[in-house]
């Protein structure tokens, strides 16, 4: 049981909370996930990356977007409420280490994981590049705290309503061809961005490292729903990542597989809205 | 075979039961071996394949009765060497023969913490009941005293009493255990070490307890009550529960005994990472591990469609790669959720299936398909990346392998197709990693089972461990007896430490 000590909504479905829980917060490391339950006997289990997290207050930070039934109902929730079941910090934490140059690539949601990975290689003495991305300027999170962080600075936005009139990869293209070229990318996004980011730098070379959140369910490797294919290997985000090497990554399969129930919850989440609906009239 | 409904089966008994009692006690061992075999009632196949009710229900009071008396309390009692935690066996036995039913119920306790478990989920054919004589007269191993349904039997009437003794607490030592898993290992240790005053805690990763008996088992083989009522009888006795902690993440196992007091640590982290089958298409989707199929109807309630958030995939063909119980809990949950066709693929001859007869014999009944010697050579998927249909490839029996059992041979061109939508991938796991990721300093073999010796002590001091995460995948029993072992050690040396300060305060 956990209880929410802070709410705020960050755009039209993104919410920040801050929930109590000082055990996972003083465990934690720049990386890792929590899975969370908004009910305990029917509820499914959520992943979702640590944004941040705050020992004194034994807290931590989550971010996270309204895209189905789960997390409607979990930003439904207020400031005061508990969340019934909260477990972390689970995967493994960000390997951190002056590299040198790296780039903090963010796409949309992405920036709330790939916030505290930033944080931490600037603390380790990295130069730090951050380009944040999204499909337009209401979805643009955590912009000031990136550009805090940031020795360069670059934000973008699909349509051009806010910052530079570009998806992520052109500014990440232009950077790789830099003399020298920096020493690591990591980017953290949608599937599609992080596979696009990846086909972006294999050509010159540059590592790059990605976050990968697929379909989950203990979280502690035993039951292999999130497995993916990494070079020849079978590998399991709960437990061998969630951070790999982007070029290895099988990308498609792994997005046709986060796919897998997509039919039968975007006809859960319509009957819940269709309920909720019928719900607000009858109040009325 | 016929079904027989359960009032039939009673009726039988009832008529039987008066001339057996009137001379209960002078019927000769050649008489015995020819009363009756007591069936076990059943759910009829046509209705519980759409229920997840538990299928077996458990014999009636005079079924029992019978059954024990077919028991010829032997001298030498193979049943007791053969059960991994010795239960006096003819003893609780020839108490229900007498009715008295109480008595059997403590004779078990004196052994078995879980009898209403052990009884549904023991593979008893190859423990107690392999070599009962009564098995060896009628040279038939189904024939033999059903030793697991009188267990079961023994512990549903004194749940059903609702008066479960709850064990006796020995005052508190101040010592503190800590129990790091709840499954059967985890719950054996935490009733075993909290029996002598010891303070214990059991951490479970997962919001609900049980282990595997609650992911993995479904409710039509061993019921959720059943786990919620073991469990009561440990919080009852004072055990602590922490859920939705994971040793190793949410707190270091070495923080338990450095920063929190633990004064040992049991690691019953049970078996993780499924095992696939390593061929083409395996990552498609529609192929699933049993664990995760498994944990999504039963622990995530998935099939309380409606109700339960957590999705699972909709089936018509099913392909089920194993032959284990897993294999058979899959298949028959599958058929639950509605799949037309389930289809069990299995690469040696039913003889060498490793699952429960009842279990087979059961899956048989609801319609199950068996696929004998087949084996998948690779998994198809159309264009959306879902699958389509699996290529098997028949096989013949060689040589005996290692383990006695002779080996599969695949038949060169005798490739096939077998329509499916699903596959699941029910060949077993490897150990769970979590434990040896952060923990490196518990020695792990190649596989990443933890190494223990005999009295289940890892390579770090006041460190144990047993359970799947040990023995690799293994039976709920195994894991008890585990269990046991390790709480006597840890008893063992938790009293010699309390003996030493006590010596050093003189």
């Amino acid at each position: 049981m956990s209880k929410i000590l802070f709410k705020k909504q960050l755009s039209k479905d993104v919410f920040l909370m801050r929930l109590h829980a000082p055990l996972i917060a003083e465990e934690r490391s720049a990386g890792q996930f929590i899975i969370l339950q908004v009910n305990e006997d029917y509820g499914e289990r959520i992943p979702l990356t640590i944004a941040d997290a705050d020992t004194k207050e034994g807290s931590i930070t989550i971010i996270f977007q309204v895209v189905g039934k789960s997390t409607t109902l979990l930003s439904e929730l207020n400031e005061g409420d508990d969340i019934p079941t909260l477990v972390g910090p689970l995967g493994r934490p960000t390997h951190i280490e002056n590299f040198g140059t790296v780039v903090c690539v963010g796409g949309g949601i992405g920036v709330a994981p790939l916030h505290p990975i930033a944080q931490a290689l600037k603390n380790a003495g990295n130069h730090v590049i951050t380009i944040i991305g999204a499909r337009t300027k209401d979805l643009i999170i955590l912009e000031e705290e990136m550009k805090s962080i940031a020795d360069e600075f670059i934000l973008c936005t699909d349509d051009g309503s806010y910052g530079r009139k570009a998806l992520v990869t052109q500014p990440l293209k232009e950077i790789c061809e830099r003399n020298p070229k920096p020493n690591m990318v990591i980017a953290i996004g949608p599937p599609i961005m992080m596979k696009f980011c990846s086909e972006t730098t294999r050509p010159y070379e540059v590592f790059t490292q990605v976050s990968l959140n697929t379909i989950m369910v203990d979280g502690t490797g035993m039951c292999g729903g999130c497995r993916v294919n990494v070079g020849k290997e079978i590998k399991f985000v709960c437990v061998d990542g969630p951070e790999f090497d982007g070029h290895k990554v099988d990308f498609d399969n792994m997005m046709a597989r986060l796919n897998s129930y997509k039919e039968i919850e975007r006809a859960a989440h319509n009957c819940y809205l269709e309920a909720e609906i019928k719900a607000k009239e009858a109040l009325r | 075979m016929n079904f027989r409904t359960l009032e039939e089966l009673s009726n039988d008994a009832k008529k039987l039961i008066a001339d057996y009692v009137s001379r209960i006690d002078d019927i000769k061992a050649k008489e015995r071996t020819k009363i009756p075999a007591q069936e076990m009632p059943a759910q009829d196949p046509e209705v519980r394949k759409h229920n997840l009710e538990e299928v077996a229900l458990g014999y009636t009071m005079e079924q029992a009765r019978i059954e024990a008396m077919r028991c010829l309390q032997c001298v030498k009692k193979t049943c007791i060497d053969d059960c991994p935690v010795k239960i006096d066996i003819p003893r609780f036995i020839n108490h229900i023969a007498h009715e008295e039913f109480q008595d059997a119920a403590d004779v078990i306790k004196e052994a078995s913490l879980l009898p209403a478990i052990c009884g549904r989920v023991c593979p008893q054919e190859t423990q107690c009941q392999s070599n009962c004589a009564v098995g060896k007269a009628l040279k038939d191993v189904d024939k033999s005293v059903a030793i697991g349904r009188l267990e079961r039997f023994i512990a549903d009437w004194e749940r059903s009493t609702g008066k479960i003794a709850v064990p006796e607490v020995k005052p508190e030592t101040g010592k503190k255990v800590a129990v790091v898993g709840s499954g059967p290992a985890g719950l054996v240790v935490a009733a075993d070490c909290r029996r002598e005053g010891h303070h214990v805690t059991v951490f479970e990763a997962f919001h609900k307890l049980g282990g595997v008996l609650r992911y993995g088992i479904p409710e039509f083989r061993l019921p959720n009550d059943i786990i919620d009522k073991e469990i009561e009888t440990l919080t009852a006795m004072g055990v602590e529960i922490k859920t939705n902690f994971v040793v190793g993440r949410t707190r270091k196992l070495l923080d338990l005994i450095n920063k929190d007091g633990y004064h040992a640590v049991f690691v019953g982290t049970g078996a993780g990472l499924p095992l696939f089958m390593g061929i083409e298409g395996e990552n498609l989707v529609g192929v699933f591990s049993a664990n995760e199929y498994l944990t999504r109807a039963n622990l995530m309630r998935a099939f309380e469609k409606g109700k339960a958030d957590t999705p699972i995939y909709p089936s018509k063909n099913v392909a089920v790669l194993g032959g284990g119980n897993v294999a058979m809990d899959s298949a028959r949950m599958a058929k639950r959720l509605g799949a037309e066709n389930v289809y069990v693929v299995y690469r040696r001859t039913e003889k060498e299936m490793p699952a429960r007869k009842e279990e087979v014999a059961h899956a048989k009944e609801e319609g199950i398909e068996f696929y004998f010697l087949q084996n998948a050579k690779r998994i198809l998927g159309n264009e959306q990346g879902k699958v389509r249909a699996m290529e098997c490839l028949r096989y013949e029996l060689g040589e005996p392998d290692d383990s006695g059992r002779r080996r599969p041979v695949v038949i060169p061109n005798s490739e096939f197709t077998l329509d499916v939508d699903t596959v699941i991938v029910a060949i077993g796991n490897s150990s769970n990693p979590l434990i040896s990721q952060t923990t490196p300093e518990i020695k792990v073999n190649k596989w990443g089972n933890i190494l223990v010796d005999e009295t289940q002590k890892t390579s770090s001091e006041r460190i144990f461990a047993g359970g799947d995460i040990v023995l690799g995948a293994a039976t709920v029993i195994l894991a008890m007896g585990e269990g046991r072992r390790a709480a006597a050690a840890i008893n063992k040396m938790l009293a010699e430490e309390i003996e030493k300060e006590k010596a050093g305060m003189n």
